[in-house]
């Protein structure tokens, strides 16, 4: 998904993934993934540049753009951790855990820490339901989460973020 | 040379799984291959780990990568006993008790070896079906008895029969992979499990019905699935299980990952076509139905990966043999998912018509805090809650609509008593508030309108009157809504009322004694 991004303008950065796709039918969301994954957000001056790619209105991409939860329109921080908030994980103390976590990072879910380090994100199952509180971090899913063991996991998080081979990497 | 298994599941790799595959590496060098398989579904066990012996798989679990060197060093490699070791896992009562016939391959093979795969069942569904008239195949599956494993319960051969006989030049098979109900985790499982199932199902539900196009519709949420697939989808073509003609059969089938963005409603298989057109994820008025007039207006099969996972094996064996299991009009497996608060969590395959204490008392041995039962939610956040005296009740789709409950996609969430259920009836109307489409009034408006007026309850703020707001309220979202996000919204609000009506009055009169 990554593409060639050095030297180059947004438009010609939004043109090329544009392009890794247009053989696909109904391509608007792989090409919004693709803009997500490039830039880490979908900037506003981005959504002219694709209505004008895909020959539909600047209404229309901004619509599809906020209808969904995964588009962000501003950047997250270093670290994304959603916490799960669904009845299975409710179960066995998701709510603790969110207000746990709520108050070690000095922020509410759905904004980032000042420092830009981490963004707190609901998000209602993950698929992990057996073994839950379950949360996300960076992609990477964990189960039976608790206050300690968030810290934790957060710390090792940063530490393969500086060495950014991972064994096991779970991304697209 | 002795192989180990250590599963690459997402589950088992939340809890340490990978690590536990690292130190195992690590400590045995050369003499011990790790194959990394899917989840026996035996969660509460994971990292679980199994070794090949004569006497069959030896399981070890939950195994931690701390104690990997005490275990090598007390015969892991031999299956020997350890506190940690569980003896051949096909004997434990668990897995032995279960008819897999969607799972048999999950937690036995590696997901991404094609000879596992052929060795264990794989492809003889597809062969026999390539053999076949597409008539022939629906037959098969109408006989059957599969009906559709999303929630709805609808028979897979009719819709499969109606996009067969829609005349058009190009047709789709979409799978609904947007598992976004709470408790469930079995798609998840299947695809990260035994890909190359559900690569098979699809093709035979293409030849069935004459469609040349495949979508896989994978929620975001599940970041292995959609790599398990999109590396499966890859080997499938490279050994001729897709693409053009397929098996030397000339039958030609493309198959295409598409990947959510983060919407509960796209679940819903109209939401999930306008998804998938690149569109807002809006809910469609039926009809059109979606067999006639689906993706992009083609003629479109849409099944959940469950019931297209169940294909390859009725093919293989014949739909009378998949239809001599169940009860009344529920035929063959379920794949039953046992969640939350529950001390043995995890997957169990059976014929429909166990009962629902037999799974949770029994299989799932109670809580997990300790604590008696109080409440358990069957299929999924737009599913009924049931009291601990309705365990009696038999596991099939007529059984729970019976009890005013659902089924669904077989998921069992359990509470114990520390639940408060008015909170639980409140998250259902958050819940459906935060991820409705918006396009109807009943679930968008009325969906806040509950959260409103299930606080003014339990705030002691006019209770009778309220209460019967909320009954007008939750009949008329049952009856005006377009879709069944807010048409089943109000069944756990509902039944929450009926079966613990305490809990929605007593915080009330807490709050005034503890005011005096």
């Amino acid at each position: 998904m990554a593409v060639e991004s050095s030297g180059a303008s947004v438009a010609e950065r939004v043109r090329a993934v544009v392009d890794a796709h247009r053989d696909d039918r109904g391509a608007l969301l792989p090409i919004l993934h693709g803009i997500q994954a490039e830039f880490g957000y979908i900037a506003a001056e981005v959504i002219p540049i694709l209505a004008a790619e895909l020959n539909i209105s600047r209404a229309d991409v901004h619509g599809v753009v906020t209808f969904y939860t995964d588009f962000r329109s501003e950047p997250a921080g270093t670290a994304t951790v959603k916490l799960c908030r669904a009845e299975a994980c409710q179960s066995v103390g998701a709510e603790q855990v969110v207000a746990d976590t709520e108050q070690v990072f000095g922020v509410k879910l759905g904004q980032t820490t000042p420092d830009g380090s981490v963004t707190l994100d609901q998000v209602f199952c993950l698929g992990n339901c057996a073994l839950g509180p379950a949360a996300q971090v960076n992609g990477r899913l964990y189960g039976r989460i608790n206050r300690s063991r968030l810290v934790e996991i957060l710390a090792s998080a940063e530490t393969r973020a500086a060495s950014p081979t991972t064994e096991n990497g779970a991304g697209s | 040379m002795t192989t180990v298994y250590v599963p690459r599941d997402s589950a088992a790799v939340s809890v340490g799984a990978d690590d536990v595959a690292s130190a195992i590496n690590r400590a045995t060098g050369d003499d011990v291959t790790v194959v990394r398989n899917g989840s026996r579904g035996m969660l509460w066990l994971e990292p679980f780990v199994e070794v090949e012996t004569p006497r069959g798989r030896v399981g070890y679990g939950p195994v931690s990568a701390s104690a990997v060197d005490e275990l090598l060093a007390n015969g892991l490699l031999t299956g020997d006993d350890h506190p940690l070791c569980h003896g051949p896992v096909e004997e434990l009562p668990w897995m032995k008790d279960q008819q897999r016939l969607c799972f048999a391959r999950v937690g036995v093979t590696d997901p991404f070896s094609t000879t596992a795969y052929e060795e264990h069942g794989g492809l003889v569904g597809l062969r026999r079906a390539l053999e076949l008239e597409p008539a022939a195949v629906i037959a098969e599956v109408t006989e059957s008895g599969l009906r559709g494993r999303g929630g709805a319960g609808f028979p897979a051969g009719i819709k499969w029969k109606t996009v067969l006989e829609t005349e058009g030049p190009l047709k789709f098979i979409c799978c609904n992979a947007d598992e976004g109900d709470s408790g469930t985790f079995a798609d998840r499982m299947l695809m990260e499990g035994d890909p190359f199932c559900l690569i098979e199902g699809m093709t035979i539900a293409a030849h069935a019905v004459g469609a040349s196009e495949g979508y896989l519709y994978i929620r975001s949420e599940y970041p292995d699935a959609v790599a398990a697939l999109r590396r499966a989808i890859d080997i499938a073509y490279s050994q001729g299980w897709l693409g053009e003609n397929i098996l030397g059969s000339g039958l030609r089938f493309d198959l295409f990952v598409r990947v959510g963005a983060g919407a509960y409603i796209c679940g819903e298989e109209t939401s999930m076509l306008e998804s998938l057109e690149g569109k807002r994820g809006m809910v469609r008025s039926k009809p059109p139905i979606p067999a006639i007039t689906g993706l992009f207006g083609k003629p479109t099969v849409v099944n959940n990966v469950l019931t297209l996972a169940s294909v390859p094996k009725i093919l293989a064996d014949g739909g009378a043999a998949y239809s001599a299991l169940g009860v009344e009009r529920s035929r063959g497996t379920q794949v039953f998912q046992l969640a939350g608060n529950i001390a043995r969590g995890g997957v169990f395959e059976t014929a429909f018509g166990i009962s629902l204490g037999e799974l949770i008392n029994g299989y799932g041995g109670g809580t997990l805090s300790g604590r008696p039962v109080r409440a358990v939610q069957v299929g999924g956040p737009l599913g009924s809650y049931l009291p601990a005296d309705r365990f009696d009740l038999p596991m099939d789709y007529e059984a729970f609509a019976g009890a005013d409950a659902m089924l669904g996609h077989g998921g069992i969430v359990v509470f114990d008593d520390t639940v408060d259920m008015s909170a639980m009836a409140r998250f259902a109307m958050e819940f459906c508030a935060e991820e409705s489409c918006g396009k109807c009034t009943p679930c968008r408006v009325g969906s806040v309108r509950g959260v409103e007026v299930i606080d003014k309850i339990t705030g002691g703020e006019d209770p009778d009157g309220n209460l019967a707001l909320l009954n007008d309220l939750c009949e008329l979202m049952t009856e005006g809504s377009l879709c069944a996000m807010g048409s089943l919204t109000p069944n756990p609000v509902r039944s929450a009322l009926d079966h613990f009506p305490d809990d929605f009055t007593a915080r009330a009169t807490r709050t005034e004694k503890e005011a005096e």
